[in-house]
């Protein structure tokens, strides 16, 4: 608590000294500069932290010439990307060839505004916070879109499409695994959403049955929705180059990479947010260490989680992708939003965990092996390679 | 009439014509989500958090979306552009135009809500409206709900693969 006043008051003071046409301008500049600079900067060590880890995973070592351990290796990346040759292919687009990163990198920006990052400590409050996070979530898409399409590239177009189609389809699991939460909370606020789960671990979302399946569905959601493995299909290198980026080059690919990683932090910030507590602490006690620390080293566990799934999962084909968000993904954010409403309706305690811990388990067993008997292994028909017309 | 506001009708109304008025059809599109943008804007500056976004999230990450999937998919890429200009095309366009604002503007004055000023207070605006939607209006929310289903299970039939609907035809393996 004590961090957050302090933030507060140095804040409140520094805009009471800027002259009084400018105090808002000036209270915006200090809610949006430390999100900016944090994450940022955050962005650099993320980088530098999955390409070590990956090595590690890999059996080599990772960067490690430049500096001690190789920890100025994203400076070098970032001098090595910005002085290269920007190209842009002649029939290309100009416009919304140059527009595309920018609108990516603004819209992952934007979701970062309303996550409570310590009691009193949110950029932008909204009562319907959760609702804005997914709408601008929503326009990414149509970023990568402006980014395959203007690029003239049949490569970056079925990218693109590819990305969207996926995007589009684990956009519903993920916002129905965040709705059984906002049932609970009766709120569309994140700041209200934390305040509900204040008081030690026991009280996280996480550990009751509907929030420990809905923050799963949430996560293998958000790595679809990121485009990160085992969904990287979009930018898959050994067809499509480099899905919708495959044009870009120089500083516009140098906003694309932190479009993308900022677009991750955030959505693992939703996640801490609206399963693991947010800010809070795990025990009482040590609710004298800041908020914002609770916040960033859950965010960065997730992280650490996604780079452990890139470094040892397969890539899903496409139609898996696709078949594993209708018939596995959808069915089971619908049925922990049943059981979520028996929860409530139950009240929680030990016959509530009972239902819907069984409800859930059961529903898990029954889809799982019903989905395993029954493999959709028709034989693929390819419409103009070997359809109907050539096979007759 | 604030500043803020005018900026927003303006954007709004410049990529409406746009969307109109442009040749490319991908670009039409694009105009006609920055027009979306502006309508959501519109319901922020009215104090609507929720329908705001709402709009942004339907219309912007979905309707664009599906535009654009209908483009892409019915048209090759060189077709994109409109070239045919018949003027007929703009008579019946106008008489329609007229037609709809004569409708919407009649509805509008004829209705309760018109001359009353949105209120400045946001707090529980969204609470209220849930439980309009799941109390007064439920029935007509149930009514739109089977009939989006409706059409979702019209499309998956019209996607279906031919063999499965088509009268059992000999030689088809499936």
């Amino acid at each position: 608590m004590w961090f957050e006043g302090l933030l507060n008051a140095i804040k409140a003071s520094l805009v009471l000294k800027a002259p009084g046409g400018l105090r808002p301008l000036m209270a915006a500049a200090l809610s949006t500069m430390p999100i900016l600079s944090a994450f940022g900067g955050l962005f650099a060590v993320v980088t530098l932290l999955e390409r070590k880890m990956l090595g590690r995973i890999q059996n080599r070592y990772g960067p490690n010439r430049v500096g001690p351990l190789g920890i100025f290796q994203p400076v070098a990346d970032g001098i090595k990307m910005l002085t290269k040759e920007d190209i842009v292919p002649k029939t290309a687009d100009h416009l919304i060839h140059f527009l595309a990163p920018l609108v990516l990198l603004v819209t992952a920006m934007l979701g970062l505004s309303v996550i409570p990052f310590g009691q009193k400590l949110v950029a932008v409050e909204f009562e319907a916070g959760i609702v804005f996070f997914f709408a601008v979530g929503g326009a990414a898409e149509l970023a990568v879109f402006m980014a395959g399409w203007a690029s003239r590239n049949k490569y970056a177009l079925l990218g693109s499409l590819r990305a969207i189609a996926q995007m589009v389809s684990y956009e519903i699991p993920l916002i129905l695994s965040s709705v059984c939460v906002l049932m609970v909370t009766g709120s569309l606020s994140h700041t209200e959403v934390v305040q509900t789960q204040s008081g030690g671990i026991t009280s996280w979302f996480l550990f009751t049955p509907w929030g420990f399946l809905g923050c799963i569905l949430f996560l293998i959601s958000t790595l679809a929705e990121v485009n990160r493995s085992p969904f990287d299909i979009p930018e898959a290198e050994s067809e499509l180059i480099a899905g919708h980026m495959t044009e870009y080059s120089g500083f516009k690919y140098a906003v694309f990479i932190p479009a993308e990683f900022v677009a991750m932090l955030a959505m693992c910030a939703l996640t801490a947010t609206l399963f693991l507590g947010g800010y809070h602490a795990p025990l009482p006690v040590l609710s004298i260490i800041p908020g914002p620390v609770w916040l960033l080293s859950k965010l960065m566990l997730l992280v650490l989680l996604f780079i452990w799934i890139r470094g040892t999962m397969p890539r899903l084909r496409s139609d898996q992708l696709m078949e594993f968000a209708w018939k596995f993904m959808l069915p089971m954010s619908v049925i922990n939003l049943v059981s979520t409403g028996i929860w409530i309706a139950l009240d929680g305690g030990l016959l509530g965990w009972l239902v819907t811990g069984a409800c859930n388990f059961g529903a898990y067993l029954g889809l799982s092996r019903w989905l395993a008997d029954h493999p959709n292994h028709r034989k693929r028909v390819y419409q103009y390679a070997d359809g109907p017309i050539n096979a007759a | 009439m604030n500043t803020i506001f005018l900026l927003i009708s303006l954007t709004t109304i410049a990529s409406a014509i746009a969307a109109m008025s442009l040749r490319n059809l991908v670009h039409c599109v694009l105009c006609l989500t920055l027009t979306f943008i502006g309508i959501a804007l519109t319901y922020l500056q009215l104090s609507s958090q929720f329908i705001g976004f709402a709009q942004v999230m339907i219309y912007v990450g979905a309707v664009s979306i599906l535009i654009i999937f209908a483009l892409l998919m019915t048209r090759s890429g060189h077709e994109l552009t409109l070239r045919e200009w018949r003027p007929m095309h703009w008579v019946w366009g106008t008489l329609i135009t007229l037609g709809l604002l004569a409708c919407l503007g009649l509805s509008i004055t004829g209705s309760s809500v018109s001359g009353k000023i949105a209120s400045p207070e946001k707090s529980e605006s969204v609470k209220a409206l849930g439980q309009a939607l799941m109390q007064e209006y439920l029935l007509p929310l149930e009514a739109m709900a089977l009939l989006l289903t409706v059409a979702l299970i019209g499309a998956a039939l019209v996607a279906l693969p031919a063999s499965h609907h088509a009268p059992a035809s000999k030689g088809s393996n499936e």
